[in-house]
C-alpha cells in the first residue's frame, strides 16, 4: 500500500515536471541551442560575440514583449506596441537632436508619453469595455499617424534644417552613444542591460506586488475577480500604461541604435512581441504565464534567427521556418492542458 | 408493425439508466408520448429531467435502455441525428444565433440550397413565411433575432422545430422568461400543435401551468421513475408528494439558533432587470436579519432570489433602489469592493464562472479578496499569506495534493470550501450564500453545514438560497419565499413544510 502510493507520487511528480511551462520553454531553447552547436558555421556559434549580438538584436523586441506579457496574462492583447515604439523613437530624436533637449528632460517626456498612450488603451478597454484587439488596433493606427505627423513624414536625424534652408549636422548627443555602446570590455550591449532591467521590473510586479496578483486574477476570471473586490478598471489602466512605458523604453533604444527617429520604425514589431510571448508559453487566454517564459521565448527566437543568419540561410526560408516554429510552440502549449 | 399510422405511442423510452462517472443519475426510467398530447415531465432540480431529455435529444449517447420511435428501436448518434428523426427541443437558454436573421435561424443546419452549395433564399423565405403564419406571429424575416423580445424568439424556435419536420417537441421551462400574456400566446400555439398531432414533452416547475397545459404527468425523483398519471387524476397535493416525498436520509448537524442584534435590514428594495426583458427582477422586498441567524430565501429559478443577492452585493452597481442598513447604519450599495469592505459578501451559485479564478492555486484563491491585508504598500507578504491560507485550509478541511495546485484540478466540494474560505478571510458580518452545497458531495455538504453553524454562533448572519428543500428546512431559522421578484410567504422554522414552500414558490395562494 505504502509503496504503491510512493510510486504514484513519483509519477505525479514526473508529470508535474513535464507540465511545468518553464521547463518546456527551456527545453525548446536547449533544442535550438543544440541546433546551433550542430550548425555552428565553422565555429562562429562558439564565439561570445555571436551571443552578444543575438542578445543585442533581440533586446528591443524583448522589451516590447515584457509589456505584452503583462497584458496577455491579463487576458488582453496590445497591437499598438510597434506604433508606440515608432512614435517615441521619433519624439526622442526630435527632442534630443532637433530641439537639443537635455536627456534628463527628453527621456522622461518620452516615457510619460508612452505610458499615457498605453493607459489610454487601457481606459478604452477597462472603462468603455471595448475589446482589447479593437481598442489597441485603433491605438496602433492612431499612434502611427501621430508619429508621421510630428515628424512630417521624415526621418528625424542629426541633419537639422536651418532657417536658411540648408542642413547642418549636429553632434550626436552622448545619450545616443551610451545607449548604443557595449560595456564589460565590449561584451554586453547596454540595450541588453536595459532588457534585463525590464524583465526584473516585470518579475517584481508579477511575483512580488499585489498588482501582479490582480493581473493574474483578471486574466484567469475577470468576473470572479470583480466580485472578489479587485479594482478591474484601475488594474487594466495600469497594465496597459506600463506596456506603453516599455514601448517608450524600446523606442528610445531603437532611436539610439539607428541614430535617428524613423516614423516607420516598429512596423510589425507587435507581431514579433506576441510571438515571443507565445513561444515562451504564456497562455493567450490569460491567467497563466510569466516573465521568465517570455525571456526564454525571446532567446529562443533570437538564437533561431541568429543560427539561420550565420549559416547564411536566406530571409525567405528564415521567415518560413520562424512561422513553423511558432505553430510548433503553440502545439506544445496545447498538449500541456 | 404493419404501419406506423395506427400505433398509439410515437415515443417509448424504457429502462433508461445513465451514469456520470460512476454515479447513477437515471435509473430504470420509463417515458412515453402519444401524438397530440402534452406530457409533463416533473421533478425537483437534480431529479434527472434534463438528463432524460438530453438522452432523447441525442446529446448523451452513452446510456442503457431502449428508445422506440414509432415502434422502431432507435439509437441516436448525435443531436443532429435526433433532429433528423423528428425530435426538436426548445431550451430555456435558447439555441438561436442572435446576430443572424430570423429566416437564417429557422433553417440553420438545414439550409435550402441548390446542389447543396448555392443558397436558395427564396424557397427558404416562402417556407418560413408559411410556418410563421401558421404560428400566427408576424415578424420581419430579414431582421436579426436579437431585435425581438424573448417571447417572439421562443416562437421562432418553435418555427425552427417545425421546419425540421419535428413530430416531437421538447419544451424545457419555456415560460421562465415570459410574462402572463406571452404565456397565454404560447399555450394557444401548444393547443394548435396538439390539434395537428404533434407530441409535446413539457418541463415546468410551475404547478398552475402544469395543470393548465398537460394531458399526462410523469414524475422523476432522485433519478428514479416515480409514476405517470393523467393530469385529471393527480391532485396537486399528490403531485408534490411524488416530487419531494423522499425520506430525508441526509444528516444535518443540530442547529441551535442564537439570535442577537439586527445585522441587516432591507426596506422596499427594487432591482431593475439587468437584461432588460422585465421591468423588475426584485420588487418591493423587505426583510430583517439578526446576528447568528440563518434566513432561507426559497424560490424557483427566475424567482429573483439570486438577483436579490447580487443586487445587495453590488454586482449591478448602484442600480438598486431601496434602504439597506448594516448593523443599524445606512449602507449605500455601490460595488462589490464597497460591500466587502463593509462586511457583506456573496457566495455565487456558479463557483467556476464567478467564484474562482481557476488557473490560480488554492492559496491565492483564498487570499484573493483580502490581498490588501497581506500587501502593505503593495508588496506581497507571501509568507504571511501562506500561513493564513494554511490555517483556513485546516479549518475547512480542504483536501488537495498540494496547496500550490491550480484550483481547477480539485474536486467540487473542495473548490466550494476554497470559495467559502476566501470570504471568511474578509471577516464578513453578513454572508449571502447562494447554493453553498451545489454539486458538492455528501461529506463536504456536512462540513459546510457545520461551518455555517459555527459562523452564526460567532455572530455572523446568513441569507441562504438552496434548491434542496430538506437543506433549506434543516438549516434555516426562518424561511421567506419569493415568486416573480416578490416575497410571497414567510414561515417560522416550526411551521415550514416542503409542501407549503413549494406552493408559495409556485405562486399558489398564500397558505394561511
Amino acid at each position: 500500500m505504502k509503496t504503491k502510493q510512493k510510486v504514484q507520487n513519483r509519477s505525479d511528480q514526473r508529470r508535474n515536471w513535464l507540465r511545468s511551462p518553464l521547463l518546456r520553454a527551456f527545453a525548446a531553447l536547449v533544442l535550438v541551442f543544440l541546433i546551433g552547436i550542430m550548425f555552428n558555421a565553422d565555429g562562429a556559434f562558439f564565439k561570445w560575440n555571436t551571443h552578444r549580438d543575438m542578445l543585442r538584436h533581440i533586446s528591443v523586441f524583448a522589451i516590447l514583449a515584457c509589456g505584452m506579457t503583462l497584458v496577455i496574462i491579463a487576458a488582453g492583447i496590445d497591437l499598438s506596441v510597434g506604433s508606440l515604439l515608432g512614435l517615441t523613437a521619433v519624439l526622442f530624436s526630435l527632442f534630443s537632436l532637433q530641439q537639443a533637449w537635455s536627456p534628463w528632460l527628453a527621456l522622461p517626456a518620452c516615457l510619460v508619453i508612452g505610458a499615457t498612450f498605453g493607459a489610454a488603451s487601457g481606459g478604452l478597454i477597462g472603462r468603455f469595455k471595448i475589446q482589447p484587439f479593437i481598442a489597441t488596433l485603433a491605438m496602433m493606427v492612431f499612434a502611427r499617424g501621430m508619429a508621421k505627423w510630428v515628424s512630417g513624414g521624415q526621418k528625424i536625424s542629426t541633419a537639422v534644417l536651418q532657417p536658411d534652408g540648408t542642413y547642418q549636422y549636429v553632434d550626436v548627443p552622448p545619450i545616443f552613444d551610451f545607449l548604443n555602446s557595449k560595456i564589460l570590455n565590449e561584451n554586453l550591449a547596454v540595450v541588453t542591460l536595459i532588457l534585463f532591467a525590464c524583465v526584473l521590473i516585470c518579475w517584481v510586479i508579477l511575483t512580488k506586488l499585489r498588482w501582479g496578483r490582480y493581473i493574474y486574477a483578471i486574466g484567469g476570471n475577470e468576473e470572479a475577480a470583480r466580485l472578489s473586490g479587485i479594482p478591474v478598471i484601475r488594474t487594466k489602466l495600469l497594465t496597459y500604461g506600463l506596456c506603453g512605458f516599455f514601448c517608450a523604453i524600446a523606442g528610445v533604444c531603437q532611436a539610439a541604435q539607428e541614430l535617428q527617429g524613423d516614423p516607420e520604425a516598429g512596423m510589425t514589431y507587435e507581431l514579433t512581441a506576441i510571438a515571443i510571448v507565445v513561444i515562451g508559453g504564456t497562455n493567450l487566454m490569460g491567467g497563466r504565464g510569466g516573465i521568465g517564459l517570455t525571456f526564454i521565448g525571446a532567446m529562443t527566437i533570437g538564437y533561431l534567427e541568429k543560427i539561420l543568419s550565420i549559416n547564411a540561410v536566406g530571409e525567405a526560408s528564415r521567415l518560413m521556418l520562424t512561422g513553423a516554429i511558432i505553430v510548433g510552440a503553440v502545439f506544445f502549449q496545447k498538449s500541456r492542458r | 408493425m404493419m404501419s406506423t399510422e395506427h400505433t398509439e405511442t410515437i415515443l417509448q423510452m424504457e429502462h433508461i439508466t445513465k451514469s456520470f462517472s460512476g454515479v447513477k443519475v437515471l435509473e430504470d426510467v420509463f417515458f412515453d408520448l402519444n401524438p397530440g398530447e402534452v406530457h409533463v415531465l416533473a421533478g425537483e432540480n437534480g431529479a434527472g429531467k434534463t438528463t432524460l431529455i438530453k438522452i432523447l435529444a441525442g446529446v448523451h449517447t452513452d446510456f442503457e435502455g431502449e428508445i422506440q420511435l414509432n415502434g422502431q428501436s432507435i439509437r441516436f448518434k448525435n443531436p443532429h441525428d435526433a433532429a433528423e428523426s423528428g425530435i426538436s427541443s426548445i431550451h430555456q437558454d435558447m439555441s438561436l444565433i442572435s446576430a443572424m436573421t430570423v429566416v437564417d435561424n429557422i433553417f440553420l443546419g438545414r439550409e435550402h440550397a441548390h446542389a447543396n452549395v448555392w443558397m436558395n433564399y427564396r424557397t427558404q423565405k416562402e417556407k418560413a413565411q408559411k410556418l410563421l403564419a401558421q404560428l400566427g406571429i408576424d415578424v420581419n424575416l430579414m431582421l436579426p433575432v436579437e431585435e425581438y423580445p424573448v417571447s417572439v424568439r421562443q416562437m421562432i424556435e418553435i418555427a425552427k422545430a417545425l421546419a425540421y419536420d419535428a413530430r416531437i417537441i421538447i419544451m424545457d421551462e419555456p415560460t421562465s422568461a415570459l410574462n402572463e400574456l406571452e404565456v397565454k400566446q404560447l399555450f394557444q400555439i401548444i393547443q394548435d400543435l396538439k390539434q395537428k398531432k404533434y407530441g409535446i414533452i413539457y418541463i415546468s416547475h410551475r404547478l398552475e401551468e402544469i395543470y393548465e397545459i398537460s394531458d399526462r404527468i410523469s414524475v422523476l425523483r432522485d433519478g428514479k421513475y416515480v409514476g405517470t398519471a393523467k393530469a385529471d387524476d393527480l391532485s396537486p397535493q399528490e403531485l408534490i408528494r411524488w416530487m419531494v416525498g423522499r425520506e430525508i436520509n441526509q444528516q444535518f448537524p443540530d442547529r441551535t439558533p442564537a439570535t442577537g442584534e439586527e445585522r441587516l435590514r432591507i426596506e422596499n428594495l427594487y432591482l431593475p432587470d439587468p437584461t432588460g426583458t422585465k421591468e423588475w427582477v426584485v420588487e418591493d422586498v423587505s426583510l430583517s436579519l439578526n446576528a447568528g441567524e440563518i434566513l432561507g430565501i426559497a424560490g424557483l429559478r427566475g424567482s429573483g432570489n439570486s438577483e436579490l443577492f447580487h443586487g445587495l452585493f453590488g454586482t449591478y452597481g448602484k442600480s438598486v433602489d431601496g434602504i439597506v442598513r448594516l448593523d443599524g447604519k445606512p449602507f449605500k450599495i455601490q460595488s462589490p469592493i464597497q460591500s466587502i469592505k463593509h462586511g457583506l459578501v456573496l457566495l455565487t451559485n456558479d463557483r467556476k464562472g464567478t467564484g474562482l479564478v481557476l488557473p490560480m492555486n488554492i492559496i491565492r484563491n483564498i487570499s484573493l479578496s483580502s490581498l490588501r491585508a497581506y500587501s502593505p504598500g503593495g508588496w506581497m507578504q507571501i509568507q504571511k499569506e501562506n500561513n493564513a491560507a494554511q490555517d483556513h485550509i485546516e479549518a475547512f478541511g480542504i483536501k488537495a495534493q498540494s496547496m500550490h495546485q491550480e484550483v481547477e484540478t480539485v474536486s467540487g466540494g473542495n473548490q466550494q470550501k476554497v470559495v467559502l474560505a476566501k470570504w471568511l478571510e474578509t471577516h464578513p458580518k453578513v454572508l449571502l450564500l447562494d447554493e453553498p452545497t451545489l454539486g458538492v458531495d455528501v461529506g463536504a455538504k456536512h462540513d459546510i453545514y457545520t461551518l455555517m453553524n459555527q459562523w452564526t454562533a460567532q455572530g455572523m448572519a446568513i441569507l441562504l438560497i438552496t434548491s434542496e428543500l430538506p437543506e433549506l428546512l434543516a438549516m434555516s431559522d426562518r424561511i421567506m419565499v419569493m415568486h416573480r421578484g416578490r416575497i410571497t410567504a414567510e414561515f417560522k422554522k416550526a411551521e415550514a413544510t416542503q409542501e407549503k414552500i413549494i406552493h408559495a414558490a409556485m405562486g399558489e395562494e398564500k397558505t394561511a
